[in-house]
């Protein structure tokens, strides 16, 4: 297998809450005790719904917070005894591409601005009399027209300032992106664009993605691998084909199966898994699997006892206590 | 068809802003019975919310002016209603559900509080008859617990459940018209799977008009019994929804079906709609859709198709529909 570039061992991350006005207090659980690694060349996808701790991940990832505890390491080395330099090294190698493309964009800044601001910081990285050249390959690189250098972000479309944000990510020939959403602000004829560019960048450059997002069909086109995540801990990983296709954590199992789909004829698919409740407090999660609450397969023992993310027959990682290998889904509510 | 409830024809909303004047809305028309589920598809952009915001007379004006068109509820035209007139018939005869519930809610009061107020002021209940059927409603929007909920500030609720009192709150005084605007749209999919149940259900129930807008089709194709396809402004498709998804005849709803993406198949690229949504602004000549449409001719840059009754029950606006393929 081709060498780990990121490796999150062991990762918490516990925000806590003073809140003067209400009084409350506690820590918020967004990140408890998560491993994935990251190869060379692939894309891991990361899924869950709001709240599950995927874009806390990416940001831990970022060094945009510091975990609680536990370790990331990049190419073997902690990212947290990083020197000065290694830290600039590491920012360079590592980008981000966000949901929110005006967000993410001055909006007095042109185009060409916006792409040359990384040579900025990293001083030596190119020439400065190379840096028209560098903006004109990098917009034709994601598929934009190069005269249009001199434009601001709000002229342009939110497709097309995604592609901006993704040639920004690129302008230091990273090795990795983690992208935090990156199409679901976008209408759906745009974001298959967006998906086939980041597909096509991957193959040219070589590069590694974590591949944030709520939608597990769009993860299904582009991960190759897939974790799946609730209330801040990792339920499910494995091969993408396996855990979208025939998953066997019940949360994978519903979120799957709560995808509104029609077939070619448009009749719904049925046998949906509805499940009831709502995601528990983050500061107070549940005792034992913390998916237990809203589980139609939940026992007592899932309330005394937390299940391991371990293998059990299914050929990848499952934190169930109850995983076989062929769950039958219960019948539509 | 049974006798239509509300009746939308030649609709016309325009924007004036300094950079020049968007038809947003640029004619659409169509009529929904008693226990019918329309829906809305479209991008951003499209206008399907501007034309229910115009309904509704919500709108800011300015910029936006409703330039033309009428919106029938039975015999009267709501666009021509005086403000007066018509606050007696927002809520009460057509009620809207928007995206964001907890912008919809007011924050300062109970979820109790603000049904009891809309059932006092609007029904002329008495105090402890607006709370029992408070009380009632939330539970009839599947809600555990409703007297304690009736308690609770929206801020301690789920989005959700806020969506869930949202639905109470739009059925409280009994429309016919409910216009619901991506209902499910900010909602995690499990959760989205709960609320689009209950939207179904909660208008087999009442025997009411939905008028569902949402980018999503396949959200669409659960729930409507016909669906319409707006792009640019204008009507793009309208037919039965099981034909619409099935055997789409216009090629931009071939376009949206291709560029979803499917979990059962891993595609080597998306086939996407090429180019980019159009700028309102300057929109290009002819049919808005020619410049990013497989089908597109020399016909289609010249002159705008009609939207037009191609098969019984079926319309769009696209000189070669007959050549559209899923």
């Amino acid at each position: 297998m081709s060498e780990v570039l990121i490796d999150v061992a062991n990762v918490v991350k516990h925000f806590p809450l003073n809140d003067k006005i209400f009084g409350s207090s506690g820590v918020i659980h967004a990140v408890d005790d998560v491993s994935v690694q990251l190869h060379a060349g692939e894309v891991l996808g990361i899924v869950g719904e709001s709240g599950c701790g995927k874009s806390t991940l990416a940001n831990l990832i970022m060094m945009l917070e510091q975990p609680t505890s536990g370790t990331i390491s990049f190419r073997g080395k902690d990212v947290s005894t990083f020197s000065k330099s290694e830290r600039l090294a590491y920012r360079s190698q590592v980008q981000m591409v966000f949901q929110d493309t005006l967000g993410s964009l001055d909006p007095r800044m042109t185009i060409a601005d916006v792409l040359t601001e990384p040579y900025n910081v990293h001083r030596n990285f190119l020439p400065k009399k190379d840096w028209p050249d560098k903006v004109r390959q990098l917009l034709a690189l994601v598929g934009l027209d190069p005269n249009h250098a001199n434009r601001y972000p709000h002229q342009f479309s939110g497709g097309q300032r995604q592609r901006i944000c993704i040639a920004r990510a690129l302008a230091l020939d990273p090795i990795v992106l983690v992208c935090d959403e990156p199409v679901s602000a976008l209408d759906v004829s745009v974001q298959a664009q967006i998906i086939n560019l980041l597909k096509d960048l991957q193959e040219r450059l070589g590069l590694a993605y974590i591949f944030v997002a709520h939608d597990l069909s769009v993860v299904r086109q582009i991960a190759d691998r897939v974790a799946v995540m609730y209330l801040g801990q990792v339920v499910e990983t494995g091969d993408e084909a396996r855990v979208l296709l025939q998953p066997s954590h019940p949360y994978t199992q519903a979120l799957v199966s709560a995808l509104p789909e029609a077939d070619d004829a448009g009749v719904i698919k049925s046998g949906r898994i509805i499940l009831s409740g709502d995601l528990p407090n983050p500061a107070d999660p549940p005792s034992g699997c913390r998916f237990r609450t809203r589980c139609w397969m939940a026992q007592q023992k899932c309330a005394d006892e937390e299940p391991a993310l371990i293998e059990r027959g299914t050929g990848r990682p499952t934190k169930c206590h109850f995983v076989t290998p062929t769950v039958d889904a219960p019948a539509a509510v | 068809m049974a006798e239509p409830v509300l009746e939308v024809d030649d609709l016309h909303v325009e924007f004036r802003t300094e950079e020049g004047t968007v038809k947003a809305v640029d004619g659409i028309g169509y009529r929904i019975a008693k226990g019918e589920v329309l829906a809305i598809l479209g991008e951003s952009g499209s206008g399907k919310t501007v034309h229910a915001r115009a309904i509704m007379r919500i709108l800011d004006s300015p910029p936006a002016h409703i330039t033309a068109g009428q919106a029938k509820l039975h015999e009267v035209d709501v666009l021509a209603l005086d403000e007066a007139d018509m606050r007696a018939v927002r809520g009460a005869k057509i009620a809207m559900l928007f995206q964001d519930p907890h912008s919809a809610l007011d924050p300062v009061f109970t979820i109790g509080g603000q049904l009891v107020e809309l059932l006092r002021t609007r029904r002329g209940f008495s105090k402890h008859e607006a709370k029992t059927m408070s009380t009632e409603l939330l539970s009839r929007v599947g809600i555990a617990s409703p007297e304690e909920r009736m308690k609770a500030h929206p801020h301690e609720l789920s989005g959700g459940i806020a969506q869930r009192v949202m639905v109470a709150m739009a059925i409280a005084l009994e429309p016919e018209v409910l216009l619901a605007d991506e209902p499910t749209s900010s909602l995690d999919v499990t959760v989205q799977a709960q609320v689009l149940d209950l939207l179904g259900s909660v208008v087999a129930e009442n025997d009411m008009a939905m008028v569902l807008i949402t980018h999503n089709l396949a959200v669409a194709v659960g729930l409507a019994d016909r669906i319409a396809v707006m792009y640019a402004g204008r009507m793009a498709e309208l037919g039965p929804a099981k034909d619409v998804y099935a055997s789409p005849i216009h090629p931009y709803t071939a376009g949206l079906l291709r560029a979803i993406p499917d979990i059962d198949v891993r595609e080597e690229r998306l086939p996407g709609i090429k180019g980019t949504p159009p700028n309102m602004l300057r929109l290009p000549s002819g049919c808005p859709f020619h410049p990013r449409c497989p089908l597109a001719d020399e016909h289609c840059v010249e002159e705008m198709p009609p939207f037009e009754e191609v098969v019984p029950g079926r319309w769009t606006a696209c000189w070669h529909w007959t050549e559209v393929t899923r």
